[in-house]
């Protein structure tokens, strides 16, 4: 039983993760069709930013915290700016394809900035792990747990009952509809670059006392966000979280009851069974229409 | 005063001339009578392994430079020739290839990895090169192939230093969690196969991946089965995270880890899991601590030194493969005349060269040459390495 339960907080730690990151895919997706493939980098950018604001920067927790995010917010707004707006024919797959080129460089960034070498940063606290029924855990996935909640919950807020979400909403529906009601959509655009963004680096500088961080994490961390998007049917927020949440579980189950090398196999599987039952997702497949 | 200004300017130009003629055509000459070794150098000095390449790099530079400095071999100077592979095993066949054709080098040093290794010992056992691997697998040299050497201990050599140590200390059941990749593979295959002579039953043996975020499941699974000690086998950052996730389930079993994380990295990373962790080292890390009747000592004091001086940064563990390459061709090279044979039996003959990963001892049938000497066990204590005797 003490077994389960610790499988089953490992697998919660691990979930946190990756929902995290798949809330970054599904924010983005919601408000431009687009997926990006380079936020797994922007969280790394963001997990070394912290590094630096908190090492030789001597920031305290808070404003490194603010800092960091608002540094790799704007990058996602120059991301957008130079990258994405400049592309002639913006068809899906170009725009796409330009996400994994920018994913490319952007760890030729962090590799040249920061070196090849791994960092750690200090949990938020101290507070020793939490014993529940023999069972462990940590007191960072509980800040995990409480910051995924608490982000969206506030995107959940922002998409449904702000102006500028409904009219972001707008421009990932049509925008040249968008446009001719008055729309700027081109700022929608790049405004939600620079959210998605931002939250990847929340992301970044949130797991990483967890994980460490190091240039080349960006990858693995994107592609297992990317699935848990997926499984919860990407562009529902709501879905991200309970996608992360099941990856991560599966896997830790994958490791207690089947074997550890075949980890991401049974986790795989698994969720290809599950797209195969619900091709839309969890979520989506819920309302087949997305808005 | 004209005149005496002309005389005086005669005179300058005449004592530069003199000079001249004297001091810079005699270095030159010296050069030019006698041709340049010519030795290949082959290491992953980009790309995700640069961690082991870009110091073999560095030290090579450095070994020639001493050997340059000191006048050379027999007259003949050193001359680095040194690509990099990225840790691709094509791009290292590309690179061996051009270094055997085009640049024609009497020797090679490296690839820094196995699979790199593997990809061109075919090259060279075709081309009759003396060929010095700085990568640590065993099958480099197991079986003998009469030219190609490695400098690196192997990985025999690492799990037989932990298991003797285990077995100082009763311990018979253990727990083994490797990454999952060629280290990790060929750790745990020696892992699992030295275990009986040392009286170990294995357990349970689990895995991670190389980007793993919480290993706290495999442990929980090892776990169950009440191991006397749990060895993990692996690169940064993962068995950091190992350790930390031990150290958040409050698990007291005594983790060991392998040279793989034998850098003041891991400490960094770990932070106060780190604390009573044993593992095996190369020698170099713990070059002041080592008692001054050890043979090593100075060599390694030496190296640091020069390496510090020559390129201001701190010495890595993995850039001494190459240094040793460098010294034992040097030796093999001297009276060969620059001969491919002469040189290959020279270095199967070195006995007792005191290196900076442990002492040589070649023969026909032993190509590493080191011995169990070129490990020392150490634990971390207060966030510094403690010799263990």
């Amino acid at each position: 039983m003490q077994e389960i339960l610790q499988y089953f907080f490992s697998g919660i730690t691990n979930g946190a993760i990756y929902a995290v990151i798949a809330i970054g895919f599904s924010m983005l997706y919601n408000s431009t069709d687009l997926i990006n493939f380079a936020h797994g980098e922007f969280v790394m950018l963001g997990a070394l930013t912290m590094v630096t604001f908190s090492g030789p920067f001597h920031l305290p927790l808070l404003p490194a915290f603010i800092a960091t995010v608002c540094c790799i917010s704007i990058a996602g707004l120059l991301f957008e700016r130079l990258a994405i707006r400049t592309v002639r024919f913006p068809e899906p797959i170009v725009l796409i394809i330009i996400t994994v080129g920018a994913s490319i460089f952007l760890r030729g960034i962090g590799m040249l900035a920061w070196g090849k070498d791994a960092y750690s940063i200090p949990p938020f606290s101290t507070h020793p792990p939490l014993d529940i029924a023999g069972a462990k855990l940590l007191a960072q996935s509980l800040w995990i747990l409480l910051i995924v909640l608490l982000m969206v919950a506030c995107l959940h807020f922002f998409f449904k009952k702000t102006l500028t979400g409904k009219a972001m909403e707008a421009c990932a529906i049509d925008k040249r509809a968008a446009w001719i009601v008055g729309i700027p959509s081109k700022l929608m655009v790049m405004l939600a670059f620079g959210l998605s963004t931002g939250l990847g680096a929340l992301s970044g500088v949130i797991i990483s006392p967890i994980t460490m961080c190091s240039y080349d994490m960006g990858t693995m961390l994107g592609l297992k966000g990317f699935c848990a998007a997926m499984l919860g049917g990407l562009g529902s927020l709501w879905g991200s979280l309970i996608g992360g949440f099941l990856l991560g579980i599966l896997e830790a189950l994958g490791v207690g009851f089947v074997s550890s090398g075949l980890k991401d196999a049974t986790a795989f599987f698994l969720l290809l069974f599950i797209l195969y039952a619900r091709p839309g997702g969890i979520i989506s497949a819920l309302n087949v229409k997305r808005f | 005063m004209m005149r005496t200004k002309k005389i005086r300017l005669l005179f300058t130009a005449l004592t530069l001339l003199i000079a001249a003629t004297f001091l810079i055509p005699s270095s030159v000459l010296s050069e030019t009578e006698k041709p340049s070794y010519k030795i290949g150098g082959l290491f992953s000095i980009t790309g995700p392994t640069s961690f082991l390449g870009d110091p073999e790099k560095k030290s090579m530079e450095l070994a020639v430079e001493q050997i340059n400095k000191a006048g050379g071999i027999n007259g003949h100077m050193l001359e680095a020739v040194i690509y990099d592979d990225e840790g691709d095993p094509s791009k290292a066949v590309n690179a061996a290839s051009k270094l055997i054709e085009s640049d024609k080098v009497i020797a090679i040093v490296g690839p820094s990895l196995t699979p790199t290794t593997l990809a061109v010992m075919p090259m060279v056992q075709k081309a009759q090169i003396p060929f010095i691997s700085c990568a640590a697998g065993n099958k480099i040299v197991q079986p003998v192939d009469p030219w190609v050497f490695k400098t690196a201990q192997s990985d025999i050599l690492a799990v037989a230093a932990i298991y003797a140590h285990l077995k100082s200390q009763n311990f018979k059941k253990i727990g083994l969690l490797t990454v999952a990749n060629a280290f990790g593979e060929s750790g745990k295959e020696q892992l699992v196969n030295q275990a009986a002579p040392f009286g170990l039953t294995v357990v349970k043996a689990e895995t991670f991946g190389d980007k793993d975020t919480d290993m706290t499941a495999q442990i929980t699974k090892i776990r169950q089965d009440n191991p006397d000690a749990i060895v993990c086998w692996g690169t940064n950052p993962g068995p950091a995270v190992v350790a930390k996730n031990i150290q958040q389930l409050g698990i007291t079993i005594p983790l060991y880890q392998s040279h793989g994380v034998a850098s003041p990295k891991f400490i960094e990373l770990a932070g106060t899991a780190a604390e009573g962790i044993i593992l095996p080292t190369g020698k170099i890390l713990v070059t002041s601590l080592l008692p001054d009747t050890d043979p090593q000592k100075k060599v390694l004091m030496d190296y640091t030194a020069a390496y510090d001086a020559m390129f201001k940064t701190p010495v890595s563990g993995f850039g001494g493969y190459s240094y040793d390459a460098i010294q034992i061709l040097a030796k093999a090279l001297n009276g060969s005349d620059g001969d491919k044979e002469k040189i290959r039996q020279g270095i199967e003959n070195l006995k007792g060269h005191v290196g900076i990963s442990g002492i040589f001892n070649f023969s026909p049938t032993e190509h590493n040459g080191l011995g169990s000497d070129a490990f020392v066990m150490v634990k971390i204590k207060n966030g510094k390495w403690e010799l263990i005797e």
